[in-house]
């Protein structure tokens, strides 16, 4: 018998942690940046259209794909993927429903470290006498685990190992009285400070506290439509990878969180109202903040410069400099609610996170929920603290590579054959729409067979093959030159190569092979606990077989 | 603000946020369905209660 006779306390809690689970710091920091890079407002069509053909489908998959492996008392990916089709191989598919969140976590913990300390820093005056190289040099400093500031030993560390306690000790209370009750407490302050934040984004006045241009600016640089990028498979890819970051599908923790639904209450509801709550928090709030208060104190040019190093660099190396032209108390109240609000962002997400691992365990080994959840942190602290000491090797990136983008989408599109095809659209309509609280559009039967599928190969293959600069037509032409960025690319590890076979000073050689070498190290380690869980999950099925569950 | 971007800035928001609070609402104010649902706080209430 499982241990897991966990519930969710109410629909709006369950809703509440479904879009904790998807908003993100990308929701604030990814969001704007792609927009900005994909043609402005035009970028917005494209995104909003994957989200009808791609993000709503993806949604009522993985909820109605959750809720049918509840019904059968499991709840994480690889016994739910199993219940769907006979052949055996599914559940090692499944696998990267457990995988994906452990490898995540490893470093999106650290990252959401980053935003507890902070709130701290913000609200002791640290960024208020610095200048924005002064702010640029206390996150290098940081991250490099140089001297502490407070004067708190090895304070990344501190502050990674607390946050990670943290995650435990709620995922350790239960779904009920742990993650939804955060979830109920971070959604609301969430938006309250993202809209306090968003008004200040709203108001920039040119000349008022060292603005050198109105907000009117940063938003027409957001939001003029540059129709001509339409056209471009570039801005289309981006918007659909947009798409996956900020639902968190491909994952498995939606999978999760629907599986203690029982199988007569709504699904496609829920899904909806989870899903828009997501996209309300992106497009509303996480346009309003970072990039109209950017250009308003540093102008297009140098925003432009900015966004190359991504929204990390502009929410952490910037921002905290801005705020404080609004004066010390203001500038310590907007750092607050700034990372705060990231804060509330991450936790929601990272908790979701940890969620399949518990399940998993619960079900298969009848672990309790408490050794659970202190494993889950156990594991991430181990397989985390190599993104905190050699985060200038790449090992962080090299995490969010392969765990945070290329594995969502070969899951995603893997459950959604299986979904489609394997178990057949017949059953999942049924699955989609039994006990329904709205009418499903019948055109999404559709879409979920033929276009979802095919957007997703697509997203694949583009991301696999990526060619240079994005030159689409140029490849289209015959002169199909691969992009650094290109997933075959990256794992030659040409620009890497490339860098090391063009450097010269010692040093920088010495540097670039060690970076080589963590890259590669990293990528043995996922590899490794990939194996891991699916040695486990092989463990669980002989288990069931013995029992005779199967 | 220039017009276009005007109008695709506010036509998204409304969009958004309008679908954001209309699928809540909807959320809000479809009843529950009977005991026993997936929902552990509404378990108590007397209403709700399995007729034997």
């Amino acid at each position: 018998m499982s241990a897991n006779k966990e519930s969710w306390g109410s629909r709006v809690g369950l809703i509440l942690a479904m879009a904790g689970n998807a908003v993100g710091l990308g929701n604030f920091l990814r969001f704007p940046v792609q927009a900005v890079q994909n043609g402005g407002g035009a970028f917005i069509i494209p995104y909003l259209v994957c989200f009808l053909v791609m993000g709503i489908p993806l949604l009522w998959i993985e909820w109605s794909m959750g809720r049918f492996g509840g019904k059968f008392g499991h709840h994480s990916t690889p016994f739910i993927v199993d219940t769907m089709h006979k052949n055996r191989l599914w559940k090692y598919i499944g696998v990267f429903g457990i995988w994906t969140n452990i490898a995540v976590a490893s470093y999106y913990c650290y990252l959401e470290s980053w935003t507890l300390s902070y709130v701290m820093h913000s609200l002791a005056g640290t960024f208020s006498g610095l200048d924005q190289d002064g702010v640029a040099a206390f996150f290098n400093e940081y991250v490099s685990i140089g001297k502490s500031t407070l004067g708190i030993p090895f304070e990344p560390i501190v502050f990674f190992v607390l946050c990670l306690l943290l995650n435990t000790w709620i995922l350790s209370q239960g779904l009920a009285k742990g993650v939804e009750r955060v979830a109920k407490i971070g959604m609301p302050l969430l938006i309250v400070f993202g809209a306090f934040l968003a008004y200040k984004g709203f108001t920039v006045e040119q000349g008022v506290d060292g603005a050198i241009s109105d907000s009117a600016t940063g938003l027409n640089f957001l939001w003029t439509p540059n129709f001509d990028e339409l056209w471009s498979p570039t801005v289309w890819l981006a918007a659909a990878g947009q798409i996956f970051f900020t639902l968190s599908v491909g994952m498995g923790t939606v999978h999760c969180y629907a599986s203690y639904v029982r199988s007569k209450d709504d699904i496609a509801l829920n899904a909806m109202s989870a899903g828009w709550m997501n996209e309300f928090v992106e497009v509303v709030l996480g346009s309003s903040i970072l990039i109209p208060i950017s250009i308003g104190y540093l102008g297009i040019d140098r925003v432009v410069e900015l966004v190359q190093m991504g929204g990390l660099g502009l929410g952490f190396k910037t921002l905290p400099y801005l705020f404080f032209q609004w004066g010390d108390v203001l500038g310590a109240v907007a750092g607050f609610m700034w990372f705060g609000l990231l804060f509330f962002a991450g936790i929601t997400s990272s908790l979701a996170m940890g969620t399949p691992w518990i399940g998993f365990l619960q079900d298969e080994f009848n672990w309790r929920r408490k050794p659970a959840a202190w494993s889950f942190g156990l594991i991430v602290l181990i397989l985390g603290m190599p993104t905190v000491l050699f985060f200038k090797y790449g090992v962080f990136d090299e995490y969010d590579y392969w765990a945070g983008t290329v594995s969502l989408v070969v899951f995603a599109l893997f459950e959604t054959i299986l979904f489609a095809w394997v178990f057949g659209m017949n059953k999942g309509w049924r699955e989609i729409t039994s006990g329904a609280d709205i009418q499903v559009p019948y055109i999404y039967k559709y879409i979920i067979k033929f276009v979802t599928p095919l957007l997703l190969l697509w997203v694949f293959v583009g991301s696999l093959v990526t060619p240079k600069g994005g030159d689409w037509a140029k490849a289209f032409a015959g002169d199909w030159v691969l992009d650094d960025s290109s997933i075959i690319n990256k794992i030659k590890n040409v620009s890497l190569k490339r860098q090391l076979a063009e450097a010269t000073d010692p040093a920088v050689i010495q540097q670039l092979q060690d970076t080589l070498f963590f890259v590669n190290a990293s990528r043995i380690l996922l590899v490794a606990v990939f194996l891991s869980i699916a040695a486990l999950v092989y463990v669980a099925y002989k288990k069931r077989v013995r029992e005779g569950r199967i | 603000m220039n017009t276009s971007a005007l109008v695709v800035m506010l036509g998204t928001m409304l969009l958004v946020t309008g679908l954001m609070i209309y699928f809540f609402m909807r959320v809000l104010n479809t009843p529950p369905k009977p005991e026993p649902d997936s929902y552990l706080d509404n378990d108590d209430e007397p209403e709700r209660q399995v007729k034997p």
